[in-house]
């Protein structure tokens, strides 16, 4: 008897799974099949769903129409260099507080947490006006610099967590096998936490890449990534939802094929510390 | 090389106060057991040795230099931890390297230096595995090699031994003796067990609260313990103590006799009890007894055929007996 209630348990809650997964998944899904579609097909109701007429038509408009590899290039060098600058500075920071805490590195973690819940609309003016006086307007530095800032507090925090989880006496070890404190984060400590660490990028790589009210902000034809890109398709064009699909479909297949991808990595890194 | 001397050393986590001033001096070569209950501060004071803690005030020399605000690294001190902290992404041969590396010395000399000890602790097969591949015993002997490589001027164990199960506790302990024997290198261990603490140690220094209760060697402190503390935690099975009327008569507030140091007879002694439990293990038969002064042990040499509720005399060696006043202290 209990082992049937539990196989019906079992493909309630799998059912149940897929259909927040679905449910999750469709509007990327629905983006993808409209990038596909005709103008005519894209706003027909009601709306089809897989029987259209399939065609490439709208990559190819949208090739034609805006440089795809610019914006993807500077999509890369943002999301790369924000992670890579962020990472630099997150691991000494992340270390002292893990291993060294005060009686305040709580509060510390806690207040960098909260300029997260700061409406980033309300520092942009002082944001804005800083970037005039700096000549970072519209440069990739500039946004380098700003990605890296907003992700600064999840990557110490995460990066935290992970090195909470090494065990303080191995460190020790290398204090007393005579190891520097450059050593001892470059040759124990960063090795021990490398799948730490590579979440920690993977998802802020992630963040940064879809990052769009600052780099729609700051930037406007040199420095703007892909989320510029897509939006170049939805004002000024009207409604063209086909081609504004494939434009959106093109900006993310990157990230979601780099996220398809490490999908173990990344679940690995964001539960660990909970199974031990 | 290798003499550590402590000189009024205190340690305070916050106010509590772990380690009370404190004087201890370790000679060269010398095998020193720091032994006592669980949160007596002996693993603090190794840390403190080690340079892994500051102390709150006094000094720490090693070989008559102040090594007090010297860093771990710069005390010249190897330490195998409890948990053996071997780095887990290095193979065996890059962890027992890893401080003659840092140390800067040339990879043909390291080398050498690895097989050298690789081949003193049979690891030799075992150099180019990780430490997730092997075993408790073998793991002890990786995080022992990485320590001796560095020929260090003391080496600091703490409680190496206690995540290792029984029989693989009694090899390791021989193997770390032997290996004193064969560097005559200082050594401080810490351990809460007493029988590591009799069977390794040339000294012992017995914690309790942070404080010295006895320094001695091993059969010093099984003579003569300096108080009841000391009494009841060095010996195996533990010294009877008995208060009353029993100690009274020897003019005592506390008198000891320790389990091997009693006579027992069906017939007649000094003190009658019931036996409770009886355990024959066939070199000895230890009896746990009732008495009117409350629970005894008794050991008797090989095999006694006695059993639960059966009446027994016991009657101490008298020159086997221990007096303590009311304070605690031994009465000469």
């Amino acid at each position: 008897m209990a082992r049937s209630i539990t196989t019906k348990r079992k493909t309630i809650n799998t059912a149940f799974a897929w259909a927040v997964g679905l449910l999750i998944f469709f509007p990327i899904l629905w983006t993808i099949l409209t990038s596909f579609k005709t103008e005519a097909d894209a706003i027909a109701f009601p709306p089809k769903f897989l029987f259209f007429d399939w065609t490439l038509e709208n990559y190819a408009v949208v090739q034609e129409r805006s440089d795809y590899m610019r914006f993807l290039w500077n999509s890369i060098i943002i999301a790369g260099g924000s992670t890579l600058l962020g990472i630099i500075i997150a691991i000494p920071a992340a270390w002292s507080m893990a291993f060294v805490p005060s009686r305040r590195t709580k509060d510390i973690l806690m207040w960098m947490l909260s300029t997260k819940m700061l409406p980033a609309v309300g520092v942009l003016y002082p944001m804005y006006l800083i970037f005039i006086k700096l000549g970072w307007l519209d440069t990739r530095i500039g946004l380098v610099i700003v990605l890296m800032l907003i992700n600064l507090p999840i990557i110490i925090w995460m990066l935290y967590t992970y090195f909470k989880e090494i065990p303080g006496e191995i460190l020790e070890a290398a204090r007393m096998d005579g190891a520097s404190l450059k050593s001892e984060i470059l040759y124990v400590l960063t090795p021990m936490a490398v799948p730490g660490i590579a979440s920690t990028i993977l998802l802020n790589v992630i963040l940064a890449w879809n990052e769009a009210f600052w780099t729609l902000n700051l930037t406007a034809a040199n420095a703007a990534p892909l989320t510029a890109f897509i939006a170049s398709y939805s004002s000024p064009e009207g409604l063209f939802y086909a081609k504004l699909s494939a434009a959106s479909t093109m900006a993310i297949a990157p990230i979601l094929i780099m996220g398809w991808f490490s999908q173990k990595q990344l679940v690995r890194g964001l539960t660990f510390g909970a199974v031990k | 090389m290798g003499q550590i001397e402590l000189q009024k050393v205190t340690k305070r986590f916050g106010e509590t106060e772990v380690i009370p001033p404190l004087d201890l001096k370790i000679g060269e070569g010398e095998f020193v057991v720091f032994v006592g209950p669980s949160g007596c501060g002996k693993s603090t004071l190794l840390r403190l040795i080690a340079g892994l803690e500051d102390i709150s005030s006094g000094k720490i020399l090693i070989d008559g230099q102040d090594a007090t605000n010297l860093g771990p690294a710069k005390r010249g001190l190897a330490m195998v931890f409890q948990s053996y902290a071997l780095y887990p992404h290095m193979s065996v041969r890059k962890n027992i390297a890893f401080p003659l590396k840092m140390a800067g010395m040339d990879q043909a000399a390291i080398d050498a230096k690895v097989e050298g000890a690789a081949k003193v602790l049979n690891l030799a097969s075992y150099l180019d595995r990780r430490p997730g591949q092997l075993s408790g015993g073998q793991r002890q002997r990786v995080a022992i090699g990485r320590a001796i490589v560095r020929e260090p001027a003391a080496f600091l164990f703490d409680e190496p031994l206690s995540n290792l199960d029984a029989a693989l506790r009694v090899n390791m302990r021989l193997e770390i003796t032997e290996l004193h024997q064969n560097l005559k290198t200082t050594m401080v261990y810490v351990t809460h067990d007493q029988v590591e603490a009799m069977t390794m140690a040339d000294k012992i220094v017995v914690l309790q609260a942070g404080r010295i209760e006895q320094v001695g060697t091993p059969l010093e402190l099984y003579r003569a313990p300096r108080n009841t503390f000391v009494a009841g935690f060095i010996g195996s099975p533990k010294m009877n103590l008995l208060t009353g009327a029993p100690a009274q008569a020897k003019g005592a507030t506390t008198i000891g006799i320790r389990p091997e140091h009693l006579d027992v007879s069906k017939e007649s002694g000094d003190w009658q009890g019931k036996v409770l439990v009886a355990e024959h293990l066939g070199s000895d038969t230890f009896l746990h007894v009732a008495t009117d002064y409350g629970q005894m042990t008794v050991r008797v040499s090989g095999e006694m055929s006695v059993g639960h509720g059966d009446s027994i005399w016991m009657t101490p060696d008298q020159t086997h007996l221990h007096r303590f006043g009311a304070d605690g202290l031994r009465i000469a």
